[in-house]
């Protein structure tokens, strides 16, 4: 079913559907109920500013979206070389696993707070530490998970044709955290954008979409807060697609994961 | 020269700790070429680990193990043997022809000697047309036969198999059976197969070893002469129900498995 045009309108229609009714209902709403636009703008004056203000969002989606990119990236080299040594030595990983995992569940962007004092105010580089930061624990749960969890009847068999650590590892412990690198990836790219706007919230240079959001409402331009609020949907979306892109292309169909 | 000899062997897990287990006490087998000798008895009687000791996966505690006329790590070094699992433990991130050709590539055969053989073995097991197929698109029974392909790749002379059958629907494994008995006449390969089912050694079995557990011994070696061609009309013969009721003679009155925790492996 999935794949044709029939199927493909089954999938799509509905939540375009629902998003066009909620936006209608929305500025009946602010309409009918008079709302003032400090309160809830409504969609249309959204719209005309995201319009008005294009070129601006773009700059400032360009800076955000670089700031999670690059912590993106040097985050995952990271998690994905911890994962390695930690695969390797199995007291490390009951050490450092159920950490990361705690660490995960606290909320440690604040700690872009302490990066800033440690460079200059326009840096961009403690947003982007944060973000690297935020994806490595990610990544490296992740993916270590795929390097030491492979079948004991594999590593049996690979026992049996008299393979050395290094064949196991290019054969079977590194095809198995593939998907596991993916999955990672598809949590991490989302959560590296929102990392990189809540960073900017906590002081820095005024030029990504956070600070933005924060200026537009502290001079009470609501609606205009609201265009970078959708430039940040906008940013986020389009980092979680390609996320999964990148997942259907390299996991073959049917792997695990 | 014995395709496999186990001398005196015993195997304690985890000996010296308080938690040890005698697993095996005070094994002799010896296998000849070409013989099909099958592993049986209840859960924890140490056939699982009787075949892991003669494929170097475990040392024995006490004694020797000789397979191909080699110390037991030096013929796994040398990959003189092939091993099945109950599981066919297929790679899902290779098709089928690299799964049979991952043996040959860790001996260092290069691509096109390689290839040449996958689609020989797959040829062997009947499923020429799924060279490229990926491992979750074929049934259990076909994911079992390159199981066997890929233990096969290498053409050694010897054959551990551990419950190859065991996760199959009758039907199917009366087939692979069959198809078992044929692949190892054509290959002429020794093989020694673990199970639990009393027919099924008996069907294949030049020779049955039973063992009992606590400790995992070998109480009874019994010979079935069945001869060398076995088919549906073998599975009905007087004779084939003869030797099923001496073996089970053999196994009846031991313990079982449900009397103490799994030791088995």
């Amino acid at each position: 079913m999935r794949g044709s045009p029939r199927g493909l309108a089954r999938v799509v229609l509905p939540p375009v559907a629902f998003g066009a009714g909620f936006l209608a209902l929305w500025e009946v709403a602010v309409k009918a109920f008079d709302l003032k636009p400090y309160f809830l703008p409504p969609p249309s004056a959204i719209w005309g500013q995201f319009r008005e203000n294009g070129t601006l969002i773009w700059e400032a989606s360009r800076v955000s979206g670089t700031n999670a990119l690059v912590g993106l990236i040097v985050g995952t080299m990271i998690g994905v070389a911890l994962a390695f040594v930690i695969a390797r030595f199995r007291v490390l990983n009951e050490l450092v696993t159920p950490l990361a995992i705690a660490l995960n569940a606290v909320p440690i962007f604040v700690l872009v707070a302490v990066f800033n004092n440690m460079f200059s105010i326009t840096s961009e580089v403690p947003r982007r530490l944060m973000v690297s930061l935020v994806v490595q624990f990610i990544v490296l749960v992740n993916v270590t998970k795929g390097l030491t969890q492979v079948l004991p009847i594999q590593l049996e068999l690979m026992r049996s044709y008299a393979a050395s650590q290094v064949a196991v590892l290019a054969k079977v412990r590194i095809p198995n955290a593939v998907p596991y690198l993916f999955t990672a990836l598809r949590i991490a790219a989302p959560a590296s954008v929102i990392t990189a706007f809540v960073s900017e919230y906590f002081g820095g240079a005024q030029n990504g979409l956070g600070s933005r959001i924060v200026s537009s409402i502290a001079i009470s331009k609501n609606a205009a807060a609201w265009a970078y609020v959708l430039g940040a949907c906008l940013l986020g979306l389009a980092f979680y697609v390609i996320a999964v892109a990148l997942e259907r292309f390299g996991t073959p169909r049917g792997a695990r994961g | 020269m014995n395709a496999v000899e186990v001398r005196g062997v015993s195997k304690i897990f985890n000996a010296g700790r308080p938690n040890a287990v005698p697993a095996l006490v005070d094994i002799d087998l010896t296998i000849e070429p070409g013989e099909f000798v099958s592993l049986i008895g209840p859960s924890g009687c140490g056939k699982s680990t009787q075949l892991r000791l003669i494929a170097n996966l475990l040392e024995p505690t006490t004694g020797e193990v000789l397979v191909n006329g080699k110390p037991a790590r030096q013929a796994r070094l040398d990959q003189d043997y092939g091993m099945a699992f109950q599981q066919a433990g297929l790679f899902d991130w290779r098709n089928v022809a690299k799964n049979i050709e991952l043996p040959l590539e860790l001996k260092g055969w290069d691509r096109v000697r390689r290839r040449e053989r996958a689609l020989e073995m797959l040829e062997l097991v009947k499923l020429p047309e799924f060279a490229d197929a990926l491992p979750w698109q074929l049934s259990g029974g076909m994911q079992q036969r390159v199981a066997i392909a890929r233990a096969l790749a290498a053409h050694p002379p010897l054959l551990l198999m551990d419950e190859p059958f065991g996760a199959l629907d009758e039907m199917t494994r009366e087939h692979m059976q069959d198809e078992l008995l044929r692949i190892c006449r054509e290959t002429s390969t020794t093989v020694v197969f673990v199970t639990h089912s009393v027919p099924e050694a008996v069907y294949l079995s030049t020779r049955v070893v039973v063992m009992s557990p606590r400790p995992g011994r070998v109480t009874d070696v019994i010979d079935v002469d069945l001869g060398a061609e076995r088919d549906v009309e073998t599975r009905e013969a007087d004779a084939f129900f003869k030797k099923i009721t001496e073996v089970r003679e053999a196994l009846r009155g031991m313990p079982t498995a449900d009397d103490r925790p799994r030791t088995d492996r």
